[in-house]
């Protein structure tokens, strides 16, 4: 994605302003999910996404997403419980929910056989979208991701990068006003992960709202404002992305020493592990003083030459979650 | 925004007017169809070619070989009498051929998300692909009597029951194929029903012979066969002769089509096969 593309300015992090009038642009309500093999993947899953949101739903694998996820999308049916996209309920108004939507699903699921052009034209059809409207927007979208250089080619040649892009160019097909990104970036390199980021930001940036699934924490961190975490198919959590990174009151570091021959120093507060002969790592509460270790450390011959932080401040606060059931403050 | 569907209210709750959605499903319905038509026409040496290969095998064997020794049936030469027969089997088998390959595919390829996630109604998804078989099975028909024109000469007798007659079957087998499309777990479960019914079917159908010529009982198992029917009324539109009247044949046809529109139907929207 070049630099200076249209769709490249990020999405301001603040609050939503949400006019009191304003339906949500997801509300679900109990939702339920017990499959013909009596597995419960929904145990009455609540929630409320705000128009224009970009909001992270985690959880790790069988937590219930990709059931949620399917329902939203029509792919599931529910077993009891309702879900309501911009006021329309899934059971009511399913093709004016489906109208609503955009889904980029965690599967490659487009007909490799045809091409990228055919593909996102095909698909504005099933959408009522006129074929001359279509065209334009197929180019405009392809073009966007940068793929229009593949347009026309079968799709079973492209990568593996190449072939997320078209998913996102595709469910942008029918332009909807809520889009639903199911581990969109999984299995893609950093480069191409970093321009599909800036993209759909730029699509939040114009109002629509995105709902993300991700394996990969920082990408949640660095991108949505909100976020849910589901697990055993319920919510664990649901709030902002700052005020639960607030509740994180614990760090970790890694410290790369010099020095370190004999017994760790006992320092007060700060749990010390060896890792090698050249790595500590440090985990202290996240008022701690950090000047306080280092002078610990020079006071026991030991040299930091350099540190990092041991894991992603979102990904520590999930562990916790899915591990124990939720911490509250 | 031009073109599209969408027309929020102020509040941010979406509404759409009937009109919008009639004109929406039209546009969605000529988009499946034409989807359809392209793949076939995108395969023709799987779709077009090998009918034609087989049924010039049928007449060289059956009407030349065979039925120089056979002599007249009803009044015409074997060839003439077994050339409607065989029009219509070709056209129910590459309609049922081709809605259960394009359906069940899209199934095994997971593709089919794209039409469940849409804003389609059920009927739209089922006539489009019923189109698009429905056209195979059509072009297969004209490829066909084509052949049989280098073989004999033929004088449409009835064009307005031979042209709602192939429509007729040719919808039939589609909504039947659609059906077992759904239902199909592997790429044996769209082979199954071909080989163990509808081969059979069509060949006790009355496509080589005439069904009077049967004794009682069979003469009477075979009137429950549909395919019978098909071929007779598709043989009276040609030749002006039939087994059956014709307007039972309508008749059954039509009570075939219904059931099997309304039971596919009410598999799609319960998501049989398709949906968790």
């Amino acid at each position: 994605m070049p630099a200076d593309s249209a769709l490249s300015q990020p999405a301001s992090r603040g609050p939503i302003a949400t006019p009191a009038r304003e339906v949500p642009a997801l509300e679900v309500v109990d939702l339920r999910k017990t499959y013909a093999s009596g597995v419960q993947a929904l145990k009455g899953v609540s929630l409320a996404v705000a128009q224009g949101d970009f909001f992270a739903l985690l959880g790790p694998n069988g937590a219930g997403k990709s059931t949620l996820i399917g329902i939203l999308s029509s792919l599931v049916n529910p077993t009891s419980g309702d879900a309501r996209v911009f006021g329309l309920s899934i059971h009511a108004d399913r093709g004016g929910v489906m109208r609503q939507i955009g889904l980029v699903p965690q599967e490659i699921n487009f007909n490799q056989f045809e091409t990228p052009f055919e593909i996102c034209v095909n698909v504005a059809g099933f959408y009522g979208i006129p074929r001359v409207t279509a065209r334009v927007r197929a180019e405009k979208y392809l073009k966007e991701l940068r793929i229009w250089d593949k347009a026309h080619q079968a799709t079973r040649m492209m990568s593996g990068g190449m072939k997320r892009r078209l998913m996102i160019a595709r469910a942008m097909m029918n332009e909807p006003r809520l889009l639903i990104l199911d581990e969109p970036t999984a299995g893609v390199d950093i480069e191409i992960r970093r321009s599909m980021w800036q993209f759909i930001t730029g699509i939040n940036a114009a109002g629509t709202t995105v709902i993300l699934t991700t394996h990969y924490l920082e990408e949640a961190e660095q991108l949505c404002r909100n976020i849910a975490i589901i697990d055993h198919g319920g919510i664990v959590e649901n709030t902002s992305m700052r005020h639960l990174l607030s509740k994180l009151d614990v760090q970790s570091f890694v410290l790369d020493v010099t020095g370190l021959d004999g017994q760790l120093p006992r320092l007060d507060g700060v749990t010390l592990t060896r890792r090698d002969a050249q790595t500590l790592e440090a985990e202290m509460p996240s008022t701690h003083n950090l000047n306080a270790l280092f002078a610990g450390l020079t006071a026991s011959g030991i040299t930091v030459t350099s540190m990092r932080t041991k894991t992603n401040r979102l990904e520590q606060l999930f562990m916790r979650l899915v591990e124990h059931d939720g911490i509250r403050p | 925004m031009s073109g599209d569907v969408r027309e929020p209210l102020a509040a941010g709750v979406a509404t759409y007017p009937r009109a919008t959605r009639t004109r929406a499903n039209l546009v969605a319905l000529g988009t499946i169809t034409r989807r359809e038509v392209h793949r076939m026409l995108r395969i023709w040496t799987q779709t077009l070619v090998p009918p034609a290969i087989t049924m010039t095998l049928y007449f060289v064997i059956f009407g030349k070989v065979i039925g120089s020794r056979v002599g007249e049936m009803q009044g015409f030469t074997y060839m003439q009498y077994i050339v409607p027969g065989l029009v219509m089997m070709s056209i129910i088998n590459n309609c049922y051929a081709n809605i259960t390959s394009s359906f069940f595919g899209s199934k095994f390829g997971r593709y089919v998300e794209e039409l469940l996630a849409s804003p389609m109604p059920s009927w739209v998804v089922l006539t489009g692909y019923v189109a698009g078989a429905v056209t195979r099975g059509l072009l297969v028909g004209v490829i066909v009597l084509g052949i049989a024109l280098f073989f004999t000469s033929l004088h449409i007798a009835h064009p307005f029951v031979a042209l709602t007659t192939v429509v007729l079957g040719a919808t039939i087998f589609s909504l039947a194929g659609f059906i077992n499309a759904m239902f199909a777990k592997r790429f044996d479960d769209i082979a199954i029903v071909p080989t163990f019914v509808l081969a059979p079917l069509t060949y006790l159908g009355g496509v080589f012979y005439s069904v009077n010529m049967l004794g009682s009982p069979w003469r009477e198992v075979s009137l429950a066969n549909p395919i019978l029917y098909m071929v007779n009324a598709f043989r009276y539109g040609i030749l002006g002769v039939g087994d059956v009247p014709v307007w039972t044949a309508y008749a059954v046809m039509l009570a075939f089509a219904i059931g099997l529109a309304l039971v596919a139907l009410w598999l799609l929207h319960r998501g049989v096969g398709l949906r968790s």
